[in-house]
């Protein structure tokens, strides 16, 4: 009888228990809401869509769309046939009249260094339309690139939809005419460069930032309440004035006629001024400077929750200062080591404002060159290509500190 | 205060006129003469802000103390850093290093002072057998009970055998049983292995059960330093009388001391011989009395040589293995009998009665 009522009774009270739990649940998506709506916004739309752009391939289909579908049918051996050379006319005069030449011959330079001039030359010097056959001898007429096969695979490899042009050219790798991946000419070679000194900066920053920053977190975590109080306001000082402030004091801190070079010359250490701006020294101090409070803060709260009792256990158990420093308190601070470095090491990839402000031209880093082709030259394409190798690089970092932070846990914590 | 009688040789740890202050107006500790005799197991007892754990911490090396010297095994370790002196610690939450296995734990001070890897194979492997936790070996003491990583803290801080082994409260965070139980084990280990242990404890029944002697420190000052028996039986003062064990307190004022004895006057009336410990002819008293030392008479069949005063029955606790009769006599409105199982008959409340004690259990103290 019990057995029975209980089984009958287990039911219900799952479902009460489900539509309890739905109740907090919704109030809890309610509470979230407005946030999970402004990252969506702010965040997501915004690198999905700079993903997006890394591969879109929009322009030659709009510019030239029977072009594009005249040549679907072609199998990229030889020329093709009259009917391509026909569209090809009809939308050259098309895009001509409308005025999206431009669009089109710029995204067809990329492939082929000169192919503006074909494009544009081209469609200034067909006046009519040529007669019903005579497409394909009328412009190998008016430019004889178009009898040449590298022209129209051009073409093709830029018809889209999707195209990995951007994303090859990013880690320095492109297409040849035959559509195999093969390194880039050196002339165009620069990116894994520049990835490479983006990252070099970013670890001295971030190893300079964690040699300063350890011993100032360790201080802070140690002193009475009051003194550390005092040295947390220096510590978050930066934070109070703006980046570019920050960075522009530098400036006049370090340039030629600025107040090191002017102290050390009038104490005659040195007869000329040194180069201490404009160049990687003034990257790597103004970069620290700037991004040190991001390394002293998780150090310090991790710090902060080490009982000094280890300190004295270890010392208490014969080991000299050093020892315990090395065997016990240094491996408790890790999670902090960790978390400092990858924030800085992640935010130093990404700067821009201050390489650009205080660095010589050798030391501009990536996102210099996402903005260089956002607002000068408009090549949204490879910018977003840039930009999703850099998210991609960040992600793995990420994934890596997950796991490694994870393994830890699984050891039993650091807590006991 | 027994303690300067000891002869130096026996003494392992010496502290001679130690005092710490900490603000440089307020002393912590006054004025310290102890002596820690070779193998014996010697607690530091006093309510919270006494001193003893700035004690505990001057010997461990983490204080230095103001003024005076403390030596161990004769050598002067004032300014000895706590990493050389060789004595074992255990803390009152473990400190256990959190980033290493057990074994790791326990190696530790074996690592440091660079034992061979099989010898410190060996010796890990024999302490954590002595503490029963082989099979914890590999765990991070985050994964261990609180009982468990006290055992651990014991095994880390004995295995490379140091002469003197001090305790911070390592009891105080285990519940009442198990921290019964570990009292037991901290006692074998004791015995079996013939180290000299200082304990620190505000817990007087821990203090009781575990000690070869017990230091009781007030204000800064070891007020007696002595076995537990004697501790409870023979308190010197009324501090120790009133924080070790049950205490009745009687004022009033000495009329003569005769032959160790006095004759007290009782504030609420009456007059008690007592045995005068702590006292001046003339001047005022605590007398302390024992509830276990004190009967319950209903007629006139007592001793005559027993102190009688007259009270009420106010009310009978049963406590299983005793009673607790709370009374009322002139000066003292909660006078505490302990009446051992099934002494209760015939006894009830609001009933006039006489309470009897020996003059050599009613002990005249200071004045509280």
């Amino acid at each position: 009888m019990t057995a029975a009522f209980v089984a009958g009774a287990e039911m219900p009270l799952k479902r009460r228990l489900k539509r309890a739990e739905r109740a907090r649940q919704f109030r809890a998506l309610g509470l979230v809401a407005p946030l999970l709506l402004f990252l969506m916004f702010t965040f997501v739309v915004p690198i999905a869509g700079m993903i997006w752009r890394s591969v879109d391939d929009w322009e030659v289909p709009q510019v030239m769309p029977h072009t594009v579908a005249a040549l679907s049918s072609w199998n990229g051996q030889g020329l093709p046939g009259e009917t391509a050379y026909a569209a090809l006319a009809g939308d050259l005069q098309a895009a001509r009249a409308a005025g999206t030449i431009g669009i089109a011959a710029k995204r067809l330079n990329y492939v082929v260094n000169g192919f503006r001039t074909v494009l544009t030359s081209t469609a200034r010097n067909l006046k009519t339309a040529p007669e019903p056959g005579t497409a394909k001898d009328t412009l190998i007429g008016i430019n004889p690139a178009w009898g040449e096969h590298a022209t129209w695979t051009a073409i093709k490899s830029a018809s889209g939809p999707v195209t990995s042009y951007y994303l090859l050219a990013a880690v320095d790798l492109t297409r040849d005419a035959d559509g195999a991946i093969v390194a880039s000419p050196d002339d165009q070679a620069i990116y894994l460069d520049l990835f490479g000194r983006t990252f070099a900066i970013g670890l001295g920053v971030t190893t300079l930032c964690l040699v300063l920053g350890f011993p100032v977190a360790y201080l802070l975590a140690n002193l009475p309440t009051a003194q550390s109080n005092l040295l947390m306001i220096f510590v978050l000082l930066p934070f109070w004035t703006s980046l570019l402030v920050r960075t522009c004091a530098w400036i006049v801190i370090l340039q030629s006629e600025g107040i090191v070079n002017g102290s050390l010359q009038w104490l005659g250490l040195i007869d000329e001024p040194l180069r201490l701006i404009y160049n990687r020294f003034g990257v790597y101090m103004a970069m620290t400077h700037v991004l040190l409070p991001f390394m002293i803060l998780p150090l310090y709260s991790v710090m902060r929750s080490i009982s000094p009792a280890y300190m004295r256990a270890a010392a208490s158990l014969g080991a000299p200062p050093a020892t315990a420093f090395f065997r016990i308190y240094l491996p408790q601070t890790i999670p902090g080591i960790g978390a400092g470095c990858l924030l800085v090491f992640i935010l130093a990839i990404g700067y821009y404002i201050t390489p650009a402000l205080v660095g010589g031209a050798a030391d501009q880093m990536i996102s210099a060159f996402i903005a260089f082709y956002t607002t000068e030259t408009v090549n949204w394409g490879l910018a977003s290509a840039l930009g999703a190798v850099l998210l991609l690089s960040t992600l793995v970092l990420a994934a890596v500190y997950g796991k490694l932070a994870l393994g830890r846990q699984n050891t039993g914590g650091l807590k006991n | 205060m027994d303690g300067g009688m000891i002869a130096t040789t026996q003494a392992l740890v010496r502290f001679v006129g130690v005092q710490k202050t900490y603000d440089g107006e307020h002393l912590v500790v006054k004025s310290l003469d102890l002596d820690i005799r070779k193998g014996e197991f010697l607690t530091l007892l006093g309510p919270s802000g006494s001193g003893k754990t700035t004690c505990l911490m001057m010997l461990a090396g983490f204080e230095v103390p103001t003024q005076g010297e403390i030596f161990l095994a004769d050598r002067p370790i004032k300014n000895m850093p706590p990493h050389k002196r060789d004595i074992g610690m255990v803390f009152q939450n473990y400190a256990l290093f959190p980033h290493l296995t057990i074994e790791e734990n326990v190696a530790f001070p074996l690592s440091v002072r660079g034992v061979p890897k099989a010898e410190l194979k060996d010796r890990v492997s024999k302490a954590l057998q002595m503490i029963k936790l082989e099979h914890v070996a590999n765990r991070h003491p985050g994964q261990l009970s609180g009982g468990q990583q006290q055992r651990v803290a014991l095994a880390r801080a004995l295995v490379f055998n140091p002469a003197l082994v001090l305790m911070d409260e390592p009891l105080g965070a285990l519940d009442k049983r198990l921290r019964e139980h570990m009292q037991l084990e901290i006692k074998r280990l004791h015995e079996t292995m013939g180290i000299t242990v200082v304990y620190v404890t505000h817990d007087q029944g821990e203090a009781l059960t575990m000690s070869d002697r017990i230091a009781v420190f007030n204000d800064g000052v070891v007020q007696q330093i002595d076995r537990p028996d004697a501790l409870y039986e023979r308190p010197v003062n009324s501090f120790v009388a009133n924080f070790i064990g049950e205490s009745n307190v009687l004022s009033g004022t000495v009329q003569n001391i005769e032959q160790g004895y006095c004759q007290v006057a009782l504030d609420g009336g009456g007059s008690v011989l007592a045995l005068a410990v702590n006292v001046t002819a003339g001047g005022r008293t605590s007398l302390s009395v024992r509830p276990e030392r004190v009967a319950i008479a209903t007629a006139d069949d007592v001793d005559p040589a027993f102190n009688r005063l007259p009270a009420t029955l106010k009310d009978l606790i049963y406590l299983g293995d005793h009673t607790l009769a709370v009374l009322a006599t002139p000066g003292n409105d909660e006078f505490m009998v302990k009446l051992p199982a099934g002494a209760y008959a015939g006894l009830s409340q609001g009933q006039d009665v006489t309470i009897a004690f020996r003059p050599d259990d009613c002990r005249a103290l200071d004045p509280v």
